[in-house]
């Protein structure tokens, strides 16, 4: 069963030498399944994960064929009704959590208000709420941390609450656009643990967008790979080092492995036909 | 960490006291080489209360010609070393050497004739409203370098920028082209030491290619020495002979790239690094928040 589907998603833009087409026609559907999206900076990857949930501001523009979540329309509905389905059904983690929290409000006071949102009940029980999902993070001292201001937090944990507060209502779908690229290399890895442990006893579906081929092709079951707006590629994560586009290729060939010394590494030559080859069907 | 331990065993051995860093080994003559020697380097911020110690007693030598990387975690005092090299910091206390040249806290200009540094991001390293043109040319006027005109378009040459990008402004070049600006200013010194502050981590994978590939063939060309900061292994392995990993501000190991490749750290710290950086690997342990998260 798919939680999401998008067929033909366009995002574009209108600049001063014509529009601007970022997005040129995605089409994917979302299962209860970890999914991948690589690119390049500019492939038009974070804009897909902020188009699903309308966050295109504009002049911006937002086109699609169809964009379902489960049997609702998710272009049709109004701003008011698009604010119930953000952070209840979908919510998204963004890179930087020093940017995304709020500096002069207590993590505790944030996660709560999260937490209210979707769900009535008064303060003791959304405090009790609030301090098992930051159990659940793997914050080693919740009640501390509940009280503390985001800026007495490292990066790690910081990235550990809005996972948090991202998933306090339940959301059947979370998008997280490079919810590890500002943290270090061990941190990076137990905030993916726990992402990937309620992903899997939520029965989430994950939309993990990131430009680390290594890290999506060890962490996602599948993997769409962008490039100027468009997916040149679809594959099953783990066969990632198999994939057949060019594109792929190159961005792979181009990146230091420890495992394999190379005395240069191989330069991306971009094909201008890759800008127009076809999204194709690849659900 | 154990370097510095067998440095204080070495000094106590000689009876030397607790003003070690001031070493014998100068007088024999022995360190008077070429590349940097670090000693004994601690480096803190704040005073009092506040003070934070952001390196502690680190000892590092990086041969003329080597190139060395320096890896570890942010906040672990990799980039301060080079800031405290360059001089950009000013609240060091040990024994720092180049090219056999004692450091202090002021810089001399010969200093920045040898040793020249690449910083992180090329988008705030470069003035926004100074032309690829008036960044090389001030940057030669500083070095009291004539032939202005030639040196320019060798530069951006040598960095594989045509001449067509000589009157350009910064917002007029993508991010791999802006490094390589910097590169190129860097270069107008001459310098034989580079210091690389996380040269490509704010750009693509494709583009870090370009890069390490540039900084490879620069480093054949011209005899360069290397101190690398940069948090990915990988990129370290690919440019760098040894490599030292920091953790909280102290050296705990230094190993050669052979070694990095094989795996075979002895540090635990290094051994958890090495891990990570081969990507996610799936486990159904709860995910521990005891091992590793600084404050910072």
């Amino acid at each position: 069963m798919s939680l999401l589907e998008v067929e033909d998603l366009r995002v574009s833009f209108p600049t001063r030498s014509g529009v601007f087409d970022a997005v040129r026609g995605v089409s994917f559907s979302l299962g209860q399944e970890r999914l991948g999206i690589v690119g390049e900076s500019g492939s038009g990857k974070s804009l897909t994960g902020r188009a699903i949930l309308r966050l295109i501001r504009p002049p911006g523009k937002v086109s699609a064929r169809r964009m379902t979540l489960g049997d609702e329309d998710l272009l049709t509905k109004s701003d008011k009704q698009m604010r119930a389905v953000r952070g209840q059904r979908i919510s998204m983690v963004m890179q930087d959590p020093k940017f995304s929290l709020n500096p002069v409000m207590t993590v505790g006071d944030q996660i709560m208000e999260a937490y209210a949102q979707s769900r009535r009940g008064n303060r003791a029980e959304r405090r009790q709420k609030t301090l098992e999902m930051l159990e659940a993070v793997a914050i080693r001292d919740p009640e501390r941390v509940f009280k503390a201001y985001p800026h007495e937090l490292s990066g790690g944990m910081g990235q550990r609450i809005m996972i948090a507060m991202m998933l306090i209502p339940n959301p059947g779908i979370l998008i997280a656009d490079e919810p590890t690229s500002a943290l270090d290399v061990t941190v990076q890895m137990q905030v993916l643990n726990i992402m990937d442990k309620l992903v899997a006893e939520r029965g989430m579906g994950l939309i993990f967008i990131s430009h680390d081929l290594n890290l999506v092709s060890s962490f996602c079951d599948r993997v769409l790979i962008m490039y100027a707006g468009r997916v040149v590629e679809s594959c099953r994560a783990d066969q990632l080092y198999q994939a057949q586009h060019p594109y792929t290729q190159g961005l792979l060939d181009s990146m230091p492995r420890l495992d394999a010394p190379r005395e240069r590494l191989s330069v991306l030559e971009r094909d201008p036909a890759w800008r127009h080859a076809d999204s194709g069907d690849l659900s | 960490m154990r370097i510095q331990e067998t440095c204080h065993d070495s000094f106590l051995l000689s009876g030397i006291g607790w003003t070690p860093y001031r070493n014998i080994y100068r007088v024999d003559g022995l360190h008077m080489t070429q590349g940097i020697v670090i000693e004994g380097l601690d480096v803190w911020f704040g005073e009092h209360a506040e003070r934070v110690q952001a390196v502690k007693g680190v000892s590092l030598e990086v041969a003329a010609g080597a190139s060395v990387g320096l890896v570890g975690e942010s906040g672990s005092g990799k980039s301060t070393i080079l800031r405290a090299l360059t001089g950009l910091v000013s609240t060091w206390s040990g024994h720092l050497q180049v090219d056999g040249e004692t450091l202090g806290k002021r810089r001399s200009r010969a200093f920045y004739d040898k040793v020249q540094m690449v910083f992180q991001d090329p988008y705030a390293s470069l003035h926004p409203r100074h032309s690829v043109d008036q960044v090389l040319s001030e940057t030669l006027a500083l070095h009291k370098l004539g032939d202005v005109d030639r040196r320019i378009v060798g530069l951006l040459e040598d960095v594989g920028l045509g001449r067509q990008f000589r009157f350009r402004y910064p917002h007029q070049l993508s991010g791999g082209q802006r490094q390589r600006v910097a590169i190129a200013r860097a270069l107008a010194a001459e310098p034989s030491i580079l210091l690389l502050d996380e040269p490509t981590s704010a750009l693509d994978v494709s583009v870090q290619a370009e890069i390490l590939n540039l900084l490879s063939d620069l480093r054949e060309q011209r005899q360069l020495t290397y101190l690398m900061v940069s948090h990915n292994l990988a990129v370290v392995a690919h440019l760098c002979e040894s490599i030292a990993v920091m953790q909280n501000g102290q050296l705990v190991e230094t190993l050669s790239v052979q070694d990095l490749r094989a795996m075979q750290a002895t540090e635990p710290y290094t051994r958890e690094l090495l891990k990570s950086s081969m990507g996610y690997v799936r486990s159904t342990q709860r995910a521990d928040d005891s091992q590793t998260s600084p404050a910072n």
